[in-house]
């Protein structure tokens, strides 16, 4: 609606303003994913844990009326569902994707049970940066409304880089991820590694439920998460596991995910719902190009979901 | 004398510990592992180890690095008892191990791998710095690796020389080492140990190498000690030491090497012609660029050549576990594309490179994995049913002809050790009643002597038989022993040609490195 004032300069302007407010929950699972993967494990089961931090922020911040004090705890609810993961996945003869996809139907599944008397009520929201001039049209001024939790996922990005590559323990989570054995060498406990870094990226993805409930699209309803959890999982691997790139990568979904609505807000009503599965074309589209026989991919983390 | 006593705490600083470990003995459950072993390493020698597969080196060394607590016995350095409960600990007394597979991620650079080795690195790395300190590390060792190469692009040569560098850098004082050539060739493998050598002459590093070649024994060590199934077996200086006494030594019996007879092929004929063949590496990037080579029958055609030359691509693309982009393959005649059926036609078999991933299904019974080339023909099989006894019957007859050493035919073939596995992958590979070519690639990696000259006899039998065999290895001295033409692959090519009687052991070396 907003973008009709400007006519057909609306689908540019809501597609970057979407790029913004639907690219923050892929950026925050993708950069957990991506934690999550160094370390040489896979969580899928951050699906179930966006639905689990989603519900938890607008809950809390229904209840306490503090939406960052919601923020913080859809982190530790990922803590918690990290914990079952990062310990499930590193039993013996326990498979990470298995668990992943427990950890899907218990997280959404718990999230569902919990969250069902917060359907209804209207929580709190966290507040924006306006980046409009107060003069602006109003449509304009809406589009840029930027979240802090973007910001926060912007700035977490290049962080996450600069300790992979110049921290000991960025170097630690890497080389247990890469090759086991010679973290084992070096006297490194893998156990402990992966525990923390399953727990750490499942903290992120938490939040990056809260801001799908506490900023766009700003409610909790059951269909909330839309698979978002899943795609990020593609997004690391279109990343090559890099967290700047997943920063650009997380863009790009959420961009694609902006264009159906966009397009129905100047009056496109044909094909609507085609334009709202670009972000699961574009999941196919990417695992086509990036998957091949004959190559191996750059990047990979040498003992991702092996059983070592 | 007097320069010496002048300045004698630099001299003590500089000087390597002495270290002995005194009856160690060291039980898992029932087994007895090691049993009332000594050693005692001077400090500024070369010491080996010396034994064949299973007879305690590893354990022994595994105690003195603190991997394992021993069950009995003791560890001395400088004739202090000591408690080494880990690496760490090793660490700190100045002993450091450099292990047969290497240690270093693969994904990270040379300079990162260094830094993470530490121990007491900072939590924040300042690269500008460490690049520094390491450059200067770099310009005083003894071998020099570049500092912003990830591990994985480095040749074995190199990650070798990385391995020990980084016990260098942690300025280990004692090195032992856990058969530190295996990977490299001749070239490289005098190199290192020559390096490493002049530091323990002046006086730098104590050095306790296992090992399994004499020929780099009696050219660089100083004393061996020899273990036999567990117990010690034996301890001199190598001046003092014929070959034949350290085999006796090792194997309890005197046992020259028997030179393998082979017998010529009447009317060899052409089997495996290969023409023109490119393959790609799993990263897309071009392996194989070109080769043509054929193998005649009664005939072992041998590829030397530093891994990663593309090899291993070539025996996969014969194999039938990759697809050349271009080229053919022509087997007694007719174009081979190593499908089932063509493989049973033309009597192809393979032995390759690491066969508990390449030639086995590792949770199957060492039946089912002996049965896999003939469990779908009579009388392994009737219709869609597989009769169980005849493959297990089979078993049986193979794992008594060909030895391999297994609770049972039903036992998982992982629970297996290396060179019972070879030994059962060579079973199936060369029971049938006629074969026409067989490929080979590094088949005694890792074993023993007496698997070693198990395995050659079986492939000089063949031979003599009337099979074609190509013999890809990367044990020089295996390719001049058994094959009857030798071939040198470098970057994805051909680079050297000539029978054996006129191979030019200097030329080869030079080939394979490139030049």
């Amino acid at each position: 609606m907003a973008a009709e004032a400007l006519g057909w300069w609306g689908v540019p302007l809501a597609i970057a303003a979407g790029t913004m407010r639907g690219g923050t929950p892929f950026l925050f699972v993708s950069l957990g994913e991506c934690l999550t993967e160094k370390s040489g494990k896979i969580n899928l089961g951050l699906e179930g844990t966006l639905l689990m931090g989603a519900m938890s922020a607008y809950a809390i911040s229904y209840l306490t009326g503090s939406p960052w004090l919601g923020v913080l705890v859809a982190g530790i609810a990922g803590v918690f569902l990290g914990l079952i993961h990062g310990w499930l996945s590193q039993q013996p003869r326990v498979n990470d994707v298995a668990v992943g996809i427990a950890m899907i139907v218990f997280g959404s599944g718990l999230a569902f049970f919990l969250g069902k008397p917060f359907i209804q009520p209207s929580a709190p929201q966290l507040a924006t940066i306006n980046l409009a001039a107060a003069g602006a049209p109003p449509a304009l001024q809406s589009a840029l409304q930027i979240s802090p939790l973007f910001l926060l996922g912007v700035a977490i990005a290049p962080f996450l880089h600069w300790f992979f590559k110049s921290t000991r323990w960025g170097l630690f989570i890497r080389a247990v991820g890469d090759s086991p054995d010679a973290a084992r060498a070096m006297g490194l406990s893998i156990f402990n590694v992966r525990m923390l870094s399953v727990v750490a990226g499942s903290f992120l993805a938490g939040i990056g439920g809260a801001s799908l409930s506490l900023y766009y699209p700003g409610v909790w309803t059951e269909r909330i998460s839309s698979g978002q959890g899943l795609m990020a999982v593609a997004l690391v691997i279109f990343a090559r596991w890099n967290p700047i790139q997943c920063l650009w990568a997380s863009l790009l979904f959420g961009g694609a995910q902006a264009l159906g609505p966009a397009l129905q807000s100047v009056g496109i009503e044909q094909g609507y719902y085609l334009f709202n599965a670009a972000p699961y074309i574009l999941t196919l589209i990417i695992m086509i190009i990036t998957c091949s026989p004959k190559r191996t991919l750059t990047g990979v983390p040498g003992a991702l979901g092996t059983d070592n | 004398m007097t320069t010496v006593t002048s300045r004698p705490t630099t001299v003590e600083l500089e000087k390597p510990p002495e270290l002995e470990v005194l009856n160690m003995t060291k039980q898992f459950g029932s087994l007895v592992a090691l049993d009332n072993v000594s050693l005692h390493l001077k400090p500024g020698t070369f010491h080996a180890l010396l034994g064949e597969n299973g007879a305690g080196k590893s354990t022994l060394v595994k105690c003195i690095m603190g991997f394992y607590m021993p069950t009995s016995g003791k560890v001395l350095i400088d004739k202090q008892t000591q408690t080494i409960a880990s690496p760490r600990d090793a660490h700190k007394y100045g002993i450091g191990m450099v292990y047969q597979h290497f240690t270093s991620v693969p994904a990270m650079t040379v300079a990162e791998n260094l830094v993470l080795s530490r121990y007491d690195s900072a939590n924040v790395i300042n690269w500008q710095r460490e690049y520094e300190q390491l450059q200067t590390f770099m310009d005083t060792a003894p071998f020099q690796v570049p500092l912003d190469v990830p591990i994985a692009q480095l040749a074995a040569g190199q990650k070798q020389k990385l391995e020990i560098l980084k016990q260098l850098y942690l300025k280990s004082k004692i090195l032992i080492l856990d058969e530190p050539t295996s990977v490299l060739t001749p070239g490289e493998a005098d190199e290192v140990l020559g390096l490493i050598r002049e530091e323990v002459t002046a006086g730098k590093l104590s050095v306790l190498m296992i090992s399994h070649k004499f020929r780099e024994v009696t050219a660089f060590v100083d004393e061996v000690t020899v273990l036999r199934k567990g117990k010690f077996a034996g301890h001199g200086f190598v001046k003092d030491l014929s070959v034949a006494d350290m085999a006796e030594m090792m194997m309890g019996e005197r046992r020259e090497p028997n030179p393998v007879e082979k017998t010529i092929h009447p009317d060899p004929k052409a089997v495996l012609e290969i023409k023109e063949i490119h393959a790609n590496k799993d990263n897309g990037i071009e392996a194989v660029c070109g080769v043509s080579l054929t193998v005649h029958s009664g005939e072992i055609v041998g590829i030397a050549g530093i891994s990663g030359n593309g090899q291993r691509e070539l025996v996969e693309v014969l194999a039938g576990q990759r697809v050349a982009t271009s080229g053919q393959i022509v087997v007694s005649g007719s174009p081979y594309r190593a499908t089932r059926a063509e493989m049973f036609k033309h009597k192809v078999f393979a032995l390759p490179e690491e066969p508990l991933r390449n030639a086995c299904v590792p949770h199957m019974t060492v039946a089912e994995n002996m049965a896999l080339r003939t469990f779908d023909r009579t009388p392994q099989s009737h219709g869609v049913l597989l009769i169980l006894k005849a493959i297990r019957q089979m078993a049986q007859g193979l794992i008594q002809q060909f030895s391999v050493k297994t609770p049972s035919p039903e036992t998982p073939i992982s629970n297996l050790s290396g060179g019972n596995v070879q030994r059962a992958v060579l079973a199936r590979e060369l029971s049938a009643q006629h074969i026409n070519l067989l490929i080979a690639a590094n088949p005694c990696f890792g074993l023993d002597f007496a698997a070693v000259e198990f395995i050659h006899d079986q492939i000089v039998a063949a031979r003599n038989q009337g099979v074609a065999v190509l013999l890809v290895s990367e044990d020089l001295d295996e390719l001049l022993k058994l094959s009857d033409r030798i071939m040198v692959i470098s970057g994805g090519e051909f680079v050297y040609e000539s029978s054996i009687a006129e191979a030019d052991f200097a030329a080869i070396g030079r080939s394979m490195a490139g030049h």
